[in-house]
């Protein structure tokens, strides 16, 4: 039986691995420095050389966080990118969130209100 | 034969390394989370371990979507950090324990344990910020990395990941040696960073958990990975280290100190410090 799903959740499981094959090997070079001065130097450039497809880049271009998501990205090699567009998780966040970043911060900081027992 | 002194856990948030590059440990931010290591200090100080066994998870510095192992183990001289794309600052290597990594090597293999060994491997920030807020100064122990899938599913279960830490534990025990050996598993707790459920935290599900590592360690193991990732968060999975490291410890324990604290960053971050009674 398949799982239910899981809400505002995508399992990166081998259907999005397989799409998202291009798109997160690109994100994976950005390890070095080097690649990602090449990436900023020439973006279209840069993602036509690990053939990114055509709603790949667009979310690239677009710094779609949800759409490159949708597009097979990996959430551990998008924040590589993420930092060479200078965002860190909580800019992740709020941009899947439809927050600020100061409300999905203020909203983490509230996590802590939560009951610590269970209903009876 | 060697012996197992213990067991450590704590979150790896990348946000901790730039608070330790910045020396903001006493800021009120951060203060509840770091002072939640000083007893921990005073333990190892007494209990002297040699040897570091890791659990951790790689966030995509060593391994790509390309080769995803299940389960690797490193059998390498020294283990070298590097830069992971996003701007914490790398730190020297750490050294390495080949002959341990050897005996667990035949030793899991023997029992059925499929493992990736590398004979070169880089370390990411799960592995080195661990080290650091358990060693602020110098790191005193060599170690053996042991990295556990959590990047594409399907993942290894609660239970298999459970059973590997008991083998490990098994093994080091059976090592002829008289190093003393800590185990340490990081990761967790609960936290999302993908999706429209980024943020989520389960303080109440995250308490449970430490609880029963003291006293009923398969607790989570009834969990499958689904079911933990609902609980937990995509990243909250990360607990898997979490029981391959009370696995590995067995037996009775004593809890030396624990620390939960909401949030770091996008996590609820917690640690704990078990001391081996068998």
């Amino acid at each position: 039986m398949p799982n239910r799903s899981i809400p505002g959740t995508t399992i990166f499981d081998g259907t999005q691995a397989q799409k998202g094959y291009a798109l997160n090997r690109m994100c994976f070079s950005f390890n070095e420095q080097a690649n990602r001065d090449a990436f900023r130097a020439d973006e279209e450039g840069y993602m036509a050389r690990y053939g990114l497809q055509a709603q790949q880049a667009q979310a690239i271009r677009d710094r779609d966080v949800l759409g490159l998501l949708a597009a097979g990205g990996n959430v551990y090699y998008l924040a590589k990118f993420a930092g060479i567009v200078g965002l860190d998780v909580q800019d992740l966040g709020a941009a899947q969130t439809g927050l600020s970043k100061q409300e999905f911060k203020d909203r983490l900081l509230r996590q802590n209100e939560q009951p610590v027992r269970s209903p009876a | 034969m060697a012996s197992i002194v213990g067991g450590l856990t704590t979150s790896h948030v990348p946000a901790i390394a730039g608070a330790i590059a910045r020396g903001a440990q006493g800021e009120p931010y951060w203060k509840p989370f770091f002072d939640g290591f000083l007893p921990v200090h005073r333990w190892l100080e007494e209990v002297k371990p040699d040897v570091a066994v890791v659990f951790y998870n790689d966030h995509g510095l060593n391994f790509f979507l390309d080769k995803m192992p299940t389960f690797a183990i490193g059998a390498a001289l020294e283990y070298r950090n590097a830069d992971e794309g996003w701007g914490i600052p790398t730190v020297p290597p750490f050294r390495g324990q080949p002959d341990l990594s050897w005996h667990l090597i035949q030793y899991l293999v023997d029992r059925d344990f499929d493992l990736t060994t590398c004979q070169e491997m880089l370390v990411d920030h799960a592995f080195t910020i661990p080290m650091k807020l358990f060693w602020p100064h110098d790191v005193p122990v060599t170690t053996v990395p042991v990295c556990i899938n959590t990047v594409q599913f399907p993942l290894p279960s609660a239970r298999r990941c459970y059973a590997l830490g008991q083998a490990v534990g098994n093994a080091i025990r059976a090592w002829h040696s008289d190093k003393r050996v800590v185990v340490i598993g990081t990761g967790g707790l609960s936290h999302q960073l993908d999706g429209q459920r980024a943020g989520f935290i389960n303080k109440l599900f995250d308490l449970k958990f430490m609880d029963s590592l003291v006293d009923d360690p398969e607790w989570a193991t009834q969990y499958s990975i689904h079911e933990l990732v609902e609980k937990t968060g995509t990243q909250g999975v990360e607990l898997l280290m979490w029981l391959a490291t009370r696995g590995a410890v067995a037996g009775p324990v004593r809890k030396v100190h624990a620390n939960y604290h909401i949030p770091i960053s996008n996590t609820a971050a917690g640690m704990m410090a078990l001391e081996a009674l068998a």
